[in-house]
């Protein structure tokens, strides 16, 4: 069952549409990639998605019901780009504050506030004030406000920005876990490889329109230009291709080859070893997600940056 | 819970509990002290001692005209218009002789001004001078008659009453004056104060980006309401607090005063409700005690405290709403902060200029149309409640409040929830206009 349906909606401010037409689906404990260029409209989809914008036209159905942000918002949980905390409110006090803000009453937010201070070790920060932390600290304590309340869709806009690896890792882990546990996560970022290792599915925004929606293993297959890398030894020249492939790069004692239409890997193989080769590996080269992003968004083939290596 | 009230309750107790609370809680009013003390001592200041040297053609005028605590005559033979200053004179009158058929020609000559009082003072003690000299001449009135005269007449007892049908109320001018002139002040302290207080916190939540968080579980209105009013309570507060301290302090003060003079001036205050003017043999102290009470009932003060806390309560929201909305439209520079605020800081400056004239002509056209008006009307009603004012008029002035401030909640309200979250772009009222009237 979806979480989230997202049809056609559309917003427009003064001069420019923000978001134009876009819909997707989202399943109930998946990691989901909201992706796209700044200025592309991630952040206006997802002020919708949160009930603090509302769409022009179309419509947002969560849980199998129409969107309604004030009985709704209890089940999200944002956290935006910015950053966003009281400085000179007490750390413990303003986790009180956020959570009851929720819709959590007095007792329920101090029980959970205790529980996630003592997963992330921050007990004894309860009496500091924000403007003391360091900006990896606030970042956990800004996570830990977007949760908990057990929502069942996060979003999160750039979570990893500012951390280092070890509480990246925290955190990364604490998404997965949530998933498992059946909430589902909107994840907005620039970075490419973390999503290609987090999520099941990502949608490409551009200029406010979706310009990509799949799983990241679909995308990437529906990317691939039938390039190939090939380890040899055994001949010295490598081979010209005649009409099977066409050699775009090469380094010491490899090629990467691009397979002709009408062609298979068979065939490429075949001919190398006609040629008197000692095939040592073979792999396909599938475009990472931050090629096709890059293609995308900017309109430039794949095959070009693979010559540049 | 509502969230309204969290927001609220977080507004308000993260201010009260700082330590700036209740150090300006305790200051204000001793600023305030501080600062009517200041203008009375500059006023007392102001009557500044003069020499003045005669050169009188007559020879009579050195019987006339007399020297008090602020003008000495000098009439030394000798002195002139060069020499006047090394004689120790500020300034040098010259009188002509003075002719029946001429009008004659004072003339004053001074190097450094005795200011307008002063002169003005002079001139009335030549009048006086030129009057008696006329009637002891022209009348045959002996001098001792003329100076019981003076004295008879100046001497005098006066005090008005407030006409309310079949009652009168002893009214005392000065003191409404006084009231309604600090109450006005500090309507227009605190709207500045709070104001800028709203105005900051929500520049603060804006920079801060906490705002995004909150407008994702709360609406924007839910946000800004809870912000006004939180501070609003602040305010509330801080005023009460003023009221126990002042009480407080007038019951110590009180507690000083020995038990003895104490019933005497509950013996004054007997015999004139009695209303036999002859009292009884009674202290000084009594006499200044009384003084002071009876003045202090004059006000009625029920009315005055009821009326400053709706119009405080009413401009407050009025203004801070405005405030707010400010506030939310621009991004970190103060200077734009500076410039958007002026269109809001103006009414109230002028609202402050109008109360001040008001004050003096309480039920002129002025004073009326400016109470009426929600820009103007908590500095300038307040300037008239002392003196009186109309039921209707006061009814209506609160009304047309209420109007206002809904009005601008509600406009506030609609730019509020754009500019929360728009970054980058500079602000202008043009801007803030479409957010208020387009989507």
């Amino acid at each position: 069952m979806n979480i989230l349906e997202v049809n056609e909606i559309q917003k427009s401010f003064a001069t420019q549409k923000a978001v134009d037409g876009v819909s997707f689906r989202l399943e109930r404990g998946s990691i989901f990639g909201l992706l796209g260029p700044n200025g592309a409209g991630k952040t206006t989809l997802i002020r919708m998605i949160t009930g603090i914008f509302y769409p022009d036209e179309g419509n947002i159905v969560f849980e199998g019901q129409p969107f309604r942000a004030e009985r709704d918002s209890v089940r999200i949980g944002y956290m935006p780009e910015e950053r966003g905390l009281y400085k000179r409110m007490k750390i413990g006090e303003q986790a009180l504050y956020l959570a009851q803000l929720k819709g959590l009453s007095s007792q329920q937010a101090m029980q959970k506030v205790k529980e996630w201070f003592i997963k992330f070790e921050m007990q004894t920060w309860w009496n500091k004030k924000v403007e003391d932390l360091s900006k990896g600290m606030s970042q956990k304590l800004q996570f830990v406000t977007t949760v908990l309340h057990e929502p069942k869709l996060i979003i999160l806009d750039e979570p990893f920005s500012g951390l280092d690896p070890v509480n990246s890792n925290l955190i990364k882990d604490e998404i997965y876990r949530l998933a498992r546990n059946g909430a589902s996560i909107v994840f907005s970022t620039h970075r490419m490889e973390q999503v290609e290792e987090i999520c099941d599915h990502i949608i490409l925004m551009n200029k406010g329109r979706k310009i990509l929606d799949g799983t990241v293993g679909g995308v990437k297959q529906q990317f691939k230009e039938n390039l190939f890398r090939i380890g040899f030894s055994g001949i010295s020249d490598p081979p010209d291709g005649s009409g099977v492939f066409e050699v775009v790069g090469r380094s010491d004692g490899q090629v990467v080859v691009k397979i002709s239409d009408g062609h298979r890997p068979n065939d490429v193989l075949r001919y190398f070893i006609d040629q008197g080769a000692e095939i040592n590996s073979f792999t396909e080269l599938l475009p990472s997600l931050n090629d096709i992003f890059i293609r995308l968004v900017e309109g430039t083939p794949l095959a070009r940056r693979f010559q540049k290596n | 819970m509502s969230k309204t009230w969290l927001i609220m309750r977080r507004e308000y107790l993260t201010r009260v509990r700082r330590r700036t609370f209740l150090l300006s809680t305790f200051m204000l009013p001793v600023v305030i002290v501080l600062f009517i003390a200041g203008s009375i001592l500059l006023a007392l200041q102001g009557k500044s001692r003069h020499r003045v040297a005669v050169v009188d053609a007559n020879g009579y005028f050195s019987k006339y005209l007399k020297s008090d605590s602020t003008i000495t005559f000098d009439f030394s033979p000798g002195l002139d218009t060069a020499n006047y200053e090394q004689k120790g004179c500020n300034a040098v009158l010259i009188i002509p002789a003075i002719r029946e058929d001429q009008r004659p020609a004072y003339r004053l000559k001074y190097k450094k001004q005795l200011g307008f009082a002063a002169e003005e003072d002079l001139k009335e003690k030549l009048r006086t001078a030129i009057t008696d000299r006329m009637i002891l001449e022209k009348t045959g009135v002996n001098r001792s008659r003329l100076d019981s005269i003076r004295s008879a007449s100046s001497d005098m007892d006066f005090s008005s009453f407030e006409d309310l049908g079949r009652q009168a109320r002893a009214s005392n001018q000065g003191f409404s004056y006084a009231i309604g002139y600090v109450s006005g002040f500090l309507i227009y302290l605190l709207t500045f104060i709070y104001g800028a207080m709203v105005m900051r916190g929500v520049m603060e939540e804006k920079t801060n980006r906490i705002a995004e968080v909150v407008v994702s579980s709360v609406k924007p209105f839910q946000l800004m309401m809870g912000k006004i009013t939180g501070i609003g309570a602040v305010g509330l507060t801080q005023f009460l607090l003023w009221i126990v301290l002042i009480g407080g302090l007038a019951i110590v003060a009180q507690g000083f005063i020995p038990h003895d003079t104490w019933q005497q001036v509950q013996q004054i205050q007997q015999a004139n409700a009695m209303g036999n003017g002859s009292t009884a043999k009674v202290g000084d102290a009594a006499e200044k005690i009384y003084a002071i009470k009876s003045t202090v009932d004059t006000a009625n003060w029920w009315l005055i405290l009821g009326c400053f806390l709706f119009y405080f309560i009413g401009g407050y929201l009025f203004y801070s709403a405005l405030f707010a909305a400010v506030g939310s439209a621009v991004n970190e520079d103060p200077q734009e902060a500076q410039s958007l605020m002026l269109p809001i800081t103006m009414p109230v400056v002028f609202s402050f200029i109008i109360m001040s004239v008001a004050v003096q002509d309480t039920s002129g056209a002025l004073a009326v149309w400016a109470s009426m008006i929600p820009f103007s009307s908590p500095i300038v009603m307040m300037a008239r409640i002392p003196f009186g004012v109309p039921a209707w008029q006061l009814g209506l002035s609160m009304l047309f409040l209420v109007l206002g401030f809904v009005f601008t909640v509600w406009l506030a309200g609609k730019i509020y929830r754009t500019g929360i979250l728009m970054y980058g772009k500079k602000a202008s009222w043009k801007i803030m206009w479409k957010w208020a009237f387009h989507k």
